[in-house]
């Protein structure tokens, strides 16, 4: 029993897939990278309303 | 499922897509200009950008360029077929059907909009949505086949990026962005024109309505002289905004000058002189044109690095 080479649309189908794999990737680092950049870079807020909240904010800058 | 579905569905279909005819509908030489003058805009802007912020607003900004570039050519796909330029394009091609290439690019404009407006503010995403809108839209759907005047108002929607990177660093627009918008605007049209004058077959075997079909070769040849003229003003009008400053001013007197100089070439010549040296003229400042634009932007560009270190502006 011999193999038969695969046909060349395999490999189109093998590059698309890896494309769009990497594509992926780089959206979900680019999403990862901007939730952090906005979460560390908008001040004292809580994590589940985004608001500042007048509890977080030091006690001299309220007075 | 049946045999014969499940022998169909494993079966390689000879005009399957690669991964590059995908990224080849998203025209990837134009979204290199708007990557470039949506920079350009971001970073000339007076307030400072988070880099990461930045770089993923100018990918999103890419993204929407390329998603009306799917559309458009979703929707040109007839006369991008016989036209030489373009008939090697995934859609006249038959490696991307035409419906895909339409769902490709709607889901890319809404994916590129809504990230935009998440990685910076709504009015650089409402522009982005207008700019996707008004090509695939304004200008590839209605303009393009009805006017002459097609490129004139369609170049809008190439200028727009400036505009948007300048929002999405400041939330607003202003007279800089609004010249950086013009200087596109207005370079469009000599730009294309002298393209249509060296591809004088294509146009007119696609129905087009170039100029160069409704009006002649030699009302287009004087369309560039003066839609040059007029551009030469806005071009000098930035030098003395806060992103210009004398070597703005400097290179872009350069340039105009050099482009003026093409215009006024182009403008005395006759066909019979242009078919004799195959067009080397028009070639010549078509050639000249990118450079223009691109260097008009490193100009900007050269004022901010200058003003960082205290030396740009008057």
């Amino acid at each position: 029993m011999s193999f038969r080479p695969d046909h060349e649309i395999y490999k189109r189908r093998l590059g698309r897939n890896i494309g769009l794999g990497l594509t992926l990737a780089a959206f979900v680092a680019i999403v990862f990278g901007l939730t952090v950049v906005k979460v560390t870079e908008s001040g004292p807020i809580q994590g589940y309303d985004h608001v500042v909240q007048p509890g977080l904010v030091p006690q001299e800058a309220t007075e | 499922m049946s045999d014969i579905q499940a022998f169909e569905q494993t079966v390689p279909q000879p005009g399957e897509a690669g991964f590059g005819d995908y990224v080849a509908l998203l025209k990837p030489r134009v979204m290199s200009l708007v990557v470039f003058t949506a920079l350009v805009g971001l970073l000339v802007a007076p307030v400072p950008v988070h880099p990461v912020v930045a770089i993923a607003s100018i990918l999103f900004i890419a993204l929407g360029a390329g998603a009306s570039g799917a559309l458009n050519m979703w929707w040109d796909a007839d006369i991008d077929a016989v036209m030489r330029r373009t008939a090697k394009r995934p859609v006249p091609a038959g490696t991307v059907a035409g419906g895909e290439a339409l769902g490709f690019g709607l889901a890319l404009s809404g994916i590129a909009v809504v990230m935009l407006w998440l990685a910076s503010n709504l009015l650089a995403a409402g522009l982005l949505a207008f700019t996707i809108f008004f090509y695939a839209v304004v200008y590839s759907m209605w303009l393009k086949r009805l006017t002459p005047q097609n490129i004139v108002i369609g170049g809008a929607a190439g200028a727009f990026p400036p505009m948007i990177g300048w929002a999405v660093a400041t939330g607003g627009v202003s007279i800089e962005s609004a010249l950086m918008f013009a200087l596109i605007f207005m370079w469009t049209p000599p730009h294309f024109w002298a393209l249509a004058l060296f591809m004088k077959d294509d146009y007119s075997k696609a129905g087009v309505p170039m100029l160069t079909v409704t009006h002649g070769r030699k009302s287009t040849r004087a369309h560039v002289l003066v839609y040059t003229i007029l551009l030469v003003p806005v071009a000098l009008a930035a030098a003395f905004t806060s992103i210009g400053g004398p070597v703005y001013f400097a290179i872009s007197a350069v340039l105009n000058a050099g482009f003026l100089y093409g215009a006024w070439r182009i403008w005395r010549r006759d066909e019979v002189a242009a078919e004799a040296d195959a067009y080397r003229v028009e070639k010549q400042v078509f050639r000249f044109s990118l450079y223009y634009l691109f260097l008009h932007f490193g100009a900007f560009l050269l004022e901010a690095a200058l003003r960082s270190f205290g030396m740009g502006g008057w």
